[in-house]
């Protein structure tokens, strides 16, 4: 079945089965492996993206549900937040002053997530952020990430 | 172990090949036990045109950048970027102009530092100490490591191999620099890769290093006064963070080979089975399916896209031979720990004074607690994978591993193929936690995905990526061991212990950490071995995770029942240990021990030395409806000295995030032979919103250097449970947390008050 992935701003038409999860469809199949496989069953969300804006986890959405949305990954991230080319987003660059990666693996779909919700509440309560970033770091960034993000709201 | 080793000096340690080998003109700097051969080697492997080695580990280029080649893997502890740190330190390099990669899978890049500290029969870590007879053959030979575990990279590699291998390089370059002006190399000066002469003149390291190859390295360079450091102990941005925020950072499972094929295993689920039957025929005609592949214990299915193997894997009927493992559970394997503790048959671990008579002794006060803790697995975020090509007697192999040279020793052994002809390509770690060690002989010998993969490789024509679901990462791990102690103490009238016996199950690494370093005068610290069929291997902190629990609830049981305040009763059996004292008074004053706290909040108080550390933790915790809530963790840490201020900082609160979550969930158990768990659902993680605030204290003592990866996890368990005591008068002696109610019953908080 023909399906169309529109990713970071490029239309791909992929023949493909309906109920691949979008995580493997940009993996395997468009190389996109920023975002990554943590679960399968969207408990870590190491593999969020946007989908239409909204921070979605890819290893439980079906390429159906998404045929034709606009899909956001982190290798878009920048390009998405109106950075300059070779720019970062501010949030990627809140994320390095920080320091906040250990082993990184997760952060990706951290960095989509934390993303997600500040375009949405740009001024978040420390109760927002705990209620909307329930992404699994098993290295204990977490203390980093929250104050990431404050670095980011109190600008 | 059976056989002795010469221990080399510091001399041969150093004495480095007579000459460099000009591949093309730079500057390698020789750190080697074994002559110009290693640098040789190192050039092979890692120089290109115009690009020189000062040492194994150091390599400059004509453009005056100076590469630090780190023989271990950074899996976000930071220890790249510190080791090059220390290394430029010493050779007064230019930060702006280092850089650091993890060093190829080649034996010229081996640790030699870790190799000859334990030859120096310093404490080293479990994956060495595990190794047999016949394995350590082969490393002395061909100190065939690169291994990171046990908090060891800044503390042997690091102290031991980077700072003398900088200085030497520093030497060299200056000897180079004197030779060419005709002075003396004691006129000249080196700062900011850039030597100067007495009378003006001034070359960068770039342009000195195909001279400074010529030398042989110093074989007792001078290194510098800490009061001097500009790089050390300052926090330079880490290496490896950019490419972490923006998708390019390439770990095992991004593997990308052309023509690469993916595999999904269905594994069985109780360990130790045989596969006997299964009928392929069904997912063959599925679209991407190319061939199935039986290996030990599993039978893998080989597809176009990962999704399509691992679909294809879960409707595979296969049959397996569970061998009568499917009658073991985590109670058997617990009544098996009681029954072997109440035998009293038991081996010998540490005997001081008499501890029998000081029980029979007339008017003893004794008392008696067991503890018990479950298996645990890592859960690195990445799951278990393994990239391998092998074709024309050759194989390529791309994977995160905690030792690439023994992974591609590992490789050479599974697949026949020479081990020369074993090419491992070093990817970034999700995660390793002591998970991604590959197979060791005796202590982490357990059928692996670098086995299987390697076994699935062999059988398909193209590279194969074998991929571990979540599930297969959680049923198929090597688990921290379950293990149960019975502690007993004869007390004096003042409360005070005069004897300590402990009967545990399992001797684990590191061998010391059962031990207390309370001056209790007589101690009998023995231990039962029970065999299971449940893989074991190394777990942040190893064996310290559960003795800790154990002993610093104990000794917080000991302080209530004397009526004395546990921090103040620690610190009294904690005479002539000053490092210990100073870490436990400095936690207690920054947490504001003894002071009001809010209402509801209660402290719970533990110490610990592991891997050349001592760390003490107070928990601020609350208990709400029965369940337990952590806000505040005070950590104070006496590792000697801190190279890396913020990764230090780091390490600490990762540490103490990584026992948190298995002292409140962690558990694995074993139910009809196999792991009941599954995926986080029911192996739960702590999230952001339970993360308590870290407040993390260093004392730079001065002592050795100690590790930080580990040590800060085992405290954490024992303080949130003396904890909950505090607040609830409910004694915490097994884990996890969430197993417990509670829930206050009426006078239980009143008795909390004493």
């Amino acid at each position: 079945m023909a399906i169309t992935l529109k990713v970071n701003g490029t239309a791909h038409t992929l023949d493909i089965e309906p109920e691949m999860p979008l995580l493997w469809a940009l993996r395997d199949e468009l190389g996109l492996t920023g975002t990554k496989f943590g679960c399968g069953v969207a408990a870590c969300g190491a593999c969020t993206v946007y989908v239409d804006g909204v921070a979605t986890r890819t290893c439980v959405t079906p390429v159906e549900a998404v045929d034709g949305a606009e899909i956001v990954t982190i290798e878009g991230l920048a390009a998405t937040s109106g950075a300059a080319e070779g720019m970062l987003a501010p949030v990627q660059q809140a994320w390095i002053d920080a320091q906040v990666p250990q082993c990184g693996y997760c952060q990706s779909g951290m960095l989509m997530a934390v993303s997600a919700l500040l375009a949405e509440n740009p001024q978040p309560t420390d109760e927002d952020i705990d209620a909307a970033i329930t992404n699994v770091c098993r290295c204990g960034t977490y203390p980093r990430v929250r104050a990431a993000i404050r670095s980011v709201t109190a600008a | 172990m059976a056989m002795e080793f010469k221990k080399p000096s510091r001399r041969q340690f150093l004495i480095g090949g007579s000459v460099g080998v000009a591949v093309g003109g730079g500057l390698l700097l020789g750190y080697a036990v074994s002559g110009p051969s290693r640098r040789e080697l190192a050039e092979g492997a890692a120089a290109e045109g115009g690009e020189r080695f000062v040492t194994t580990w150091l390599k400059i280029s004509p453009d005056n950048v100076v590469t630090v080649y780190v023989p271990h893997s950074d899996m976000g502890q930071g220890t790249i970027t510190a080791l090059a740190m220390m290394a430029a330190e010493e050779m007064e390099a230019d930060w702006s102009l280092v850089r650091a990669e993890q060093a190829p899978a080649e034996k010229a890049f081996a640790n030699e530092a870790l190799g000859n500290r334990f030859l120096a029969g310093e404490d080293v870590p479990p994956m060495l100490k595990g190794l047999n007879a016949a394995a350590w053959t082969k490393v002395a030979q061909f100190m065939n490591m690169q291994i990171t575990g046990g908090s060891m990279a800044v503390r042997y590699t690091g102290h031991h191999g980077m700072r003398v291998t900088g200085a030497a390089a520093k030497d060299m370059l200056v000897k180079a620099a004197a030779t060419r002006w005709g002075v003396s190399p004691s006129d000249c000066v080196a700062a900011l890769s850039i030597v100067t002469g007495p009378n003006g003149q001034s070359a960068t390291y770039g342009e000195l290093a195909a001279d400074a190859a010529e030398y042989a390295p110093s074989a007792a360079p001078v290194l510098k006064s800490k009061k001097d450091y500009t790089i050390v102990g300052t926090a330079r941005p880490r290496f490896d963070i950019p490419g972490k925020v923006n998708g390019t950072a390439k770990y095992g499972i991004d593997a990308e080979v052309p023509g690469m094929l993916y595999a999904a295993p269905k594994l069985a689920p109780v360990f130790g089975s045989t596969v006997v039957s299964y009928d392929a025929s069904e997912i063959l005609s599925r679209r991407g399916v190319k061939q199935v592949v039986e290996f030990p214990g599993g039978v893998a299915v080989i597809a176009d896209n990962y999704w399509r193997a691992k679909e294809a894997a879960a409707a595979l009927d296969v049959t397996f031979d569970t061998k009568g493992g499917e009658t073991v559970s985590s109670e058997s394997i617990f009544a098996g720990h009681d029954a072997a503790i109440a035998t009293g048959e038991s081996e010998e671990d540490k005997v001081i004074g008499d501890a029998a008579s000081a029980f029979a002794a007339q008017g003893a006060d004794i008392v008696e607690a067991s503890y018990r803790v479950p298996y645990l697995a890592h859960a690195c975020m990445e799951p278990m994978n393994c990239t391998v090509w092998i074709r024309d007697g050759k194989a390529d192999v791309w994977v995160g591993v905690q030792d690439a040279l023994g992974t591609r020793a590992r490789v050479a052994d599974i697949s026949g193929i020479d081990f020369d002809n074993v090419k491992v390509h070093p990817m970034l770690l999700g995660g390793g936690f002591g998970r991604r060690i590959p197979i060791r002989e005796g202590f982490f010998n357990f059928p692996s995905e670098i086995d299987f993969a390697t076994i699935v490789a062999k059988e398909v024509g193209a590279p194969v990526k074998f991929i571990y679901t979540r599930e297969d990462d959680i049923q198929h791990d090597a688990y921290r061991i379950a293990s149960s102690s019975r502690l007993r103490v004869a007390l004096d009238g003042k409360g005070l212990p005069t004897a300590w016996e402990n009967i545990y199950v399992h001797k684990d690494e590191p061998g010391e950490a059962p031990h207390i370093p309370y001056a209790i005068p007589n101690q009998s610290i023995r231990f039962v071995e029970v065999e299971n069929h449940v893989p074991r291997g190394p777990w942040r902190s190893v064996a310290h995770t559960q003795h800790t629990f154990f002993n610093e609830s104990f000794i917080d049981e000991l302080a209530h029942r004397a009526g004395a305040d546990p921090y103040e009763y620690r610190r009294a059996l904690l005479e002539g240990q000053p490092r210990h004292q100073a870490v436990l008074d400095l936690a207690a004053q920054k947490a504001g021990w003894g002071k009001p706290l809010a209402e509801g909040r209660f402290h719970g108080i533990a110490v610990q030395q592991s891997f050349g550390s001592i760390v003490a933790e107070v928990a601020e915790i609350s208990v709400t409806d029965g369940a337990v809530r952590v806000h505040r963790v005070t950590a104070a840490v006496d590792c000697g000295e801190v190279i890396h201020p913020d990764t230090a900082a780091q390490q600490v609160e990762s540490g103490i995030i990584y026992g948190l979550t298995a002292a409140l969930y962690g558990e694995i158990a074993i139910e009809g032979g196999a792991v009941a768990q599954t995926n986080f659902t029911d192996y739960e993680m702590l999230h952001l919103s339970e993360t308590p605030v870290i407040d993390v204290h260093f004392i730079e003592s001065g002592a050795p250097i100690g590790g930080l990866g580990e040590p800060a996890t085992p405290v954490v368990s024992a303080a949130v449970g003396n904890g909950v005591y505090a607040a609830t008068g409910k004694r915490i002696r097994q884990l996890p947390l969430k197993n417990h109610d509670l829930t206050p019953t009426p006078g239980k908080l009143a008795q909390a008050a004493d």
